[in-house]
């Protein structure tokens, strides 16, 4: 894993080990920095589809709880008014699916983060404690095929970090 | 020509000379190593002793029942509506500097949005508070959720009382989410920038683990994006709901179409005026000017006097159709508003709302902080007071003189009203005390960098 102290390094740093062809590797940054996700080729995230489904079933949910209680389980006649009032039913329909919506962004970045994970073998590292500060950290994940421990740690040394550390995984 | 310059390169968002580390630290510090100042103390202090207020009230409220408040026949809703609408009005300008100030990629709002988020969840907390207390029956308060239950019954979904049960609670779940969602990163960096032990437990199992890992921030943000796109049609479902409360109704003053925008607006509106309110001592207290500058007072003070505007707009019009729509009932009620028993509320109520912004026009009063705090405050009042009208003056004198009264508060009304402003107050200054007031990553993040120059001059204006 190699450190850098500013945000440019680290970009060049991921574009370079990306063409290199490494391909198992993560950035530690303290802000989001979207140019990282295209060097580090990561796909564009499906969350968006899973929000949206959860939209569509919050609503269809809501629109059918209260037409069951309205229209059919229990009917009231008031003035001979349709019982399938649907415009009175939009609000609520409307205030579910937003409901559904954002609960399942919330809890699908979460769960497909595999947060909460408090233990993960970069904490040992202690430097790593400056990631959420003002550091910048490059990983390359040993699982990677062109992983080769002294030829990656050479590569890592020519991308000139101001440190590099040696992350256990056990 | 000094005075165009200033437009042309205007004040940077953050002050220059900041690092990410002169960011990390000035703003944990205020949690984690900073004594907590004097004045934080005296108003933790105060605002206690109103909650206790709070309770007290309630407890005697839940004890005697709702006859101990100023409500009568027709005045059958008090200050407990009022109220309401006034709290969740203030909410919703925290979503609003959140998500849809976000979607504009208005990068200012970076400084502000976790202290508005979090103004937006205590605000509805403490609105959260009234539907509930002023039920005649608040035991079975239950009853409005759609359960299966033993009597076969459902609530009327066809009720606006009913969509304020849905609108209320999806308003709060979303901004309690967003609120945490955007705060986990921060959480992370206390956890890391705590030295204590114990402040590293409790931080780092809020942090959930987060490690900044660019993956994981990619998620993040789509998913801060999504909530913030769906946070923004909420925020103006929501105060159409709570406005319908009165729209749906028939009652002259009430029965209008033009409520859903007038309240919306209004509560923009109202809820800048609070964050201004707020945002100006805490600022002072903690020294944060390099990150909360007189360019953002500026732009909040735009949208007050903006959002100002519309609500001046709906009066006109309400004094229009009150008379222009020929209706005998319409026209007393307008009439009654100006010039019956209360007309002192109304009276106050136009030049709080409708001189008073009009002072924001002058860049003077925008950008020094002592002015902008009294117009904020009088905005505020202001639009209590139109609640307090539109409640008040539309029940007390309906159609038939002979249900006319007269509604007088009392203490009790007034008691739960301030033992809520002290329970907002003391969670403020409680989430300042133990959370970052500022987004730590997010002011980070508008700090420009090789290969990226965050433009901070063009897009505000």
């Amino acid at each position: 894993m190699a450190e850098f102290d500013a945000p440019e390094q680290i970009l060049a740093a991921a574009q370079r080990a990306s063409r290199d062809g490494y391909t198992r590797m993560d950035a530690y940054t303290p802000f989001p920095m979207e140019e990282l996700t295209e060097a580090l080729g990561i796909r564009q995230s499906k969350l968006s589809l899973f929000v949206l489904c959860c939209g569509i079933f919050g609503g269809l949910g809501g629109f059918f709880l209260q037409y069951f209680g309205a229209a059919i389980n229990y009917p009231l006649n008031i003035g001979g008014r349709p019982l399938n009032s649907w415009p009175q039913f939009i609000p609520i329909t409307f205030e579910m699916t937003i409901l559904f919506a954002a609960i399942g962004a919330v809890v699908g970045m979460i769960f497909r983060n595999g947060l909460p994970r408090p233990i993960h073998p970069v904490f040992n590292v202690d430097r790593f404690e400056l990631v959420t500060q003002d550091k910048f950290f490059l990983l390359i994940e040993s699982a990677d095929p062109k992983f080769e421990r002294t030829r990656t740690e050479k590569f890592l040394k020519s991308l000139k970090p101001t440190h590099i550390s040696v992350v256990d995984h056990s | 020509m000094q005075k165009s310059t200033s437009y042309i390169t205007p004040e940077p968002l953050v002050a220059t000379g900041e690092t990410y580390a002169s960011i990390t630290e000035k703003i944990s510090s205020t949690v984690l190593k900073k004594k907590t100042p004097k004045g934080m103390m005296i108003t933790l202090g105060i605002s206690f002793l109103l909650v206790l207020v709070l309770i007290g009230a309630i407890g005697y409220l839940f004890y005697k029942g709702v006859g101990i408040w100023g409500i009568n026949i027709p005045v059958g809703w008090g200050f407990a509506i009022v109220n309401l609408v006034w709290w969740i009005g203030i909410g919703h300008a925290g979503t609003l500097i959140s998500a849809i100030l976000l979607l504009l990629h208005q990068h200012w709002r970076n400084a502000i949005s976790r202290f508005a988020e979090a103004m937006t969840l205590f605000a509805v907390a403490c609105a959260g508070l009234f539907p509930l207390l002023h039920l005649g029956r608040p035991w079975l308060a239950y009853w409005l959720i759609p359960y299966p239950n033993t009597m076969a019954m459902w609530p009327n979904f066809r009720s606006p009382l009913v969509w304020d049960v849905f609108a209320i609670s999806t308003y709060l779940t979303v901004s309690f989410m967003f609120w945490y969602v955007g705060l986990v990163p921060d959480l992370g960096t206390m956890r890391d920038q705590a030295r204590k032990k114990w402040q590293k437990i409790i931080y780092g199992v809020f942090a959930m683990g987060w490690r900044g890992s660019a993956r994981h921030w990619h998620r993040y943000e789509m998913a801060y994006l999504l909530l913030a796109g769906l946070a923004t049609p909420l925020v103006v479902s929501v105060h159409s709901v709570v406005s319908f409360d009165f729209a749906v109704g028939l009652l002259p003053g009430w029965h209008a179409t033009i409520f859903p925008p007038y309240f919306v607006a209004g509560a923009i509106y109202s809820g800048f005026a609070m964050v201004i309110t707020l945002m100006i001592p805490a600022r002072k207290m903690y020294h944060l000017e390099a990150y909360i500058t007189d360019r953002h007072l500026d732009y909040m003070a735009k949208i007050t006097l903006a959002t100002g505007l519309i609500v001046v707009y709906g009066y006109t019009m309400e004094l229009f159709f009150a008379f222009y729509s020929g209706s005998d009932y319409e026209g007393f009620m307008m009439w009654n508003r100006m010039t019956g028993p209360y007309w002192w509320s109304y009276a106050a109520l136009i030049f709080c709302n409708g001189f008073v912004p009009q002072l924001l026009w002058a860049k003077k009063n925008r950008t020094t902080p002592w002015r902008l705090l009294v117009i904020a405050l009088l905005v505020n009042v202001g639009m209590w007071l139109e609640r307090f009208v539109i409640v008040v003056t539309s029940l007390h004198r309906d159609f038939l003189p002979s249900s006319w009264d007269i509604y007088t508060p009392t203490i009790w009304d007034w008691a739960t009203y301030i033992g809520t402003l002290g329970l907002f107050v003391w969670l403020m200054y409680l989430f300042i005390r133990v959370a970052p007031m500022i987004s730590i990553f997010e002011v980070k993040h508008l700090l420009p960098w090789k290969g990226r120059i965050v433009d901070t001059s063009a897009d505000a204006t």
